[in-house]
């Protein structure tokens, strides 16, 4: 996440070319955090199962 | 067709100090939703028993779904392109919803055509649309890292599988408690549990996928990343800067070469996906009975799965470092040297199978991820979503020749898939050998698109481009 954030601004923020008077507004971290959470548990429980399927494989 | 200002590109341009990592859950909440499309086989036989119909009659219901994902993609691309995502997320959702809905309906009535209606074709247009919807957004806010911003997005569609399958065995015993899915004693569910579980599948899906198009965002024209230099990517050969409209797009050489590199590897990918289960069996068969057990077999499905979602992660991003046009050589080229493994040398070692298919299987996933990057390189990302989208059209042909191309070898032998031998698979295998061989060239000849298809420099973005046209 880290590629975006070398002119001092937060990461993935960028530069804010053609945006006019526009005042400055960083994105909460907690809407951000909490928007990973909610696809990350999904996914993980997704993942967790599947690899508990696909360890039978190996299983003998 | 207009879009009710809420849903409008112009109310959804990021303000400055918007934060570009919120836009990849957005993309996944949809991606992970419609995902749930590659989980159908887990209530197949419940919906086989339930209508009394054949397999390939409830097999149909995924087909039409896939089949109106391309079709869908194809003809609202533009309209995508031209309201944003927040508009095609939220549309989406409502198609896939109302499938959903659509579907229990038949299910419960025990009207087959019904679920046609309503999982098949509607659910599909909300596939498709939903497909499409965040790709060109993400492409905007990452042109840094197409490849694994794309890649983020259609690893969810993998994913979605992912959660549905095991979640479907759950709530269909929540809603069953005589369903037992696997194990002594296992059987089906009944079709009341399994209209439940629509319903179910309704409510949860609305709700993610509406998160998702409420937190999206479009970056304001001229926004580009900190510390990014656009003049870094177009050193790089076959990508430009300048754009190609839709329309134009399909008039160029290029855009059908990919056509053939998507449609052979999603074709030769099938051709694993579709027998997976029945096929490690019978590459291992010792007379009547097969050395790897029926929950083994379960295990090599759900190994499959990882590597399927896995590569249309790492492989998309891979590509922003070596290029679109090496990596597909990779996927092609290896590939054809994996499925001669696999036809040649499959059958002598379980760990040789697993590891071929697992591969070529991520080169599947691989494939499918990192074609929009590949479409923004060579046509840049002013209509980047609906060429996308008229690509697709692939995919629903190779959703039909693929597992055509299977069954037609293997009806050929004697005995079901689960019955056979490997020797029975080697004309399937070495069909798809030819097919990569076709798709290898093809990108072989994929070129820089010619000057004369370049929209003129200062064309405005699909935003102003709608309203200087209503003026």
């Amino acid at each position: 996440m880290s590629s975006s954030a070398s002119t001092g601004n937060p990461a993935g923020t960028g530069s804010p070319a053609a945006t006019g008077n526009q005042q400055l507004k960083h994105t909460p971290t907690g809407l951000i955090a909490f928007a990973w959470t909610l696809v990350g548990v999904p996914l993980a429980y997704g993942l967790y199962q599947t690899v508990k399927t696909a360890s039978s494989l190996f299983g003998g | 067709m207009a879009v009710p200002s809420f849903l409008a590109r112009e109310r959804i341009v990021a303000r400055p100090g918007f934060n570009r990592w919120l836009i990849p859950p957005a993309a996944l909440a949809v991606h992970l939703c419609i995902g749930q499309a590659y989980a159908t086989s887990v209530y197949k036989t419940a919906l086989v028993e339930h209508f009394d119909a054949s397999l390939t009659s409830i097999g149909i219901i995924f087909s039409i779904a896939i089949v109106m994902l391309g079709l869908s993609a194809a003809l609202f691309g533009t309209w995508v392109d031209r309201n944003g995502p927040r508009a095609a997320m939220f549309t989406s959702a409502v198609f896939w919803v109302t499938g959903f809905l659509v579907g229990a309906l038949g299910i419960a009535t025990e009207q087959l055509w019904l679920v046609y209606l309503g999982y098949g074709v509607i659910g599909g247009i909300g596939l498709g649309i939903g497909y499409i919807s965040p790709v060109s957004t993400l492409i905007k806010w990452f042109p840094d890292r197409p490849g694994l911003a794309t890649g983020m997005a259609i690893m969810g569609f993998g994913g979605g599988a992912l959660i549905a399958t095991p979640l479907s065995r759950q709530l269909m015993g929540f809603y069953d408690p005589d369903y037992v899915a696997s194990g002594p004693g296992a059987n089906v569910a009944s079709g009341d549990a399994v209209a439940k579980l629509f319903l179910t599948f309704a409510v949860v899906y609305l709700v993610f996928m509406m998160f998702g198009a409420f937190i999206v965002r479009v970056p304001a024209d001229g926004w580009k990343p900190a510390g990014f230099d656009p003049s870094t990517v177009k050193a790089k050969a076959l990508v430009t800067t300048s754009s190609v409209s839709a329309a134009n797009a399909i008039k160029t050489p290029q855009f059908w070469l990919l056509w053939i590199v998507l449609f052979c590897n999603v074709t030769a990918g099938i051709g694993i996906l579709e027998q997976a289960s029945p096929m490690i069996q019978d590459f291992f068969r010792e007379g009547d009975a097969s050395t790897v057990a029926a929950t083994a077999a379960a295990g090599f499905v759900g190994v499959l799965s990882l590597f399927n979602m896995a590569g249309r992660f790492v492989w998309s991003s891979t590509s922003d470092y070596i290029g679109r046009k090496p990596i597909y050589m990779v996927y092609l080229g290896v590939g054809i040297v994996l499925y001669i493994v696999l036809a040649t040398l499959g059958s002598s070692a379980t760990w040789i199978f697993v590891i071929t298919a697992a591969i070529i299987i991520s080169f599947y996933g691989g494939g499918f991820a990192t074609i929009p990057a590949y479409l923004r390189d060579l046509f840049g990302t002013f209509q980047v979503g609906a060429i996308h989208g008229r690509l697709l059209t692939a995919w629903s042909a190779a959703g039909v020749a693929g597992p055509l191309i299977v069954n037609g070898v293997l009806d050929m032998a004697e005995g079901e898939p689960g019955e056979l031998v490997a020797g029975d698979y080697r004309p399937a295998l070495f069909i798809m050998v030819g097919l990569l061989a076709v798709g290898f060239v093809a990108n072989l000849l994929v070129k820089p698109v010619a000057d004369k298809w370049h929209e003129p420099k200062t064309e405005p973005s699909p935003s102003t481009q709608e309203a200087s046209a209503v003026r």
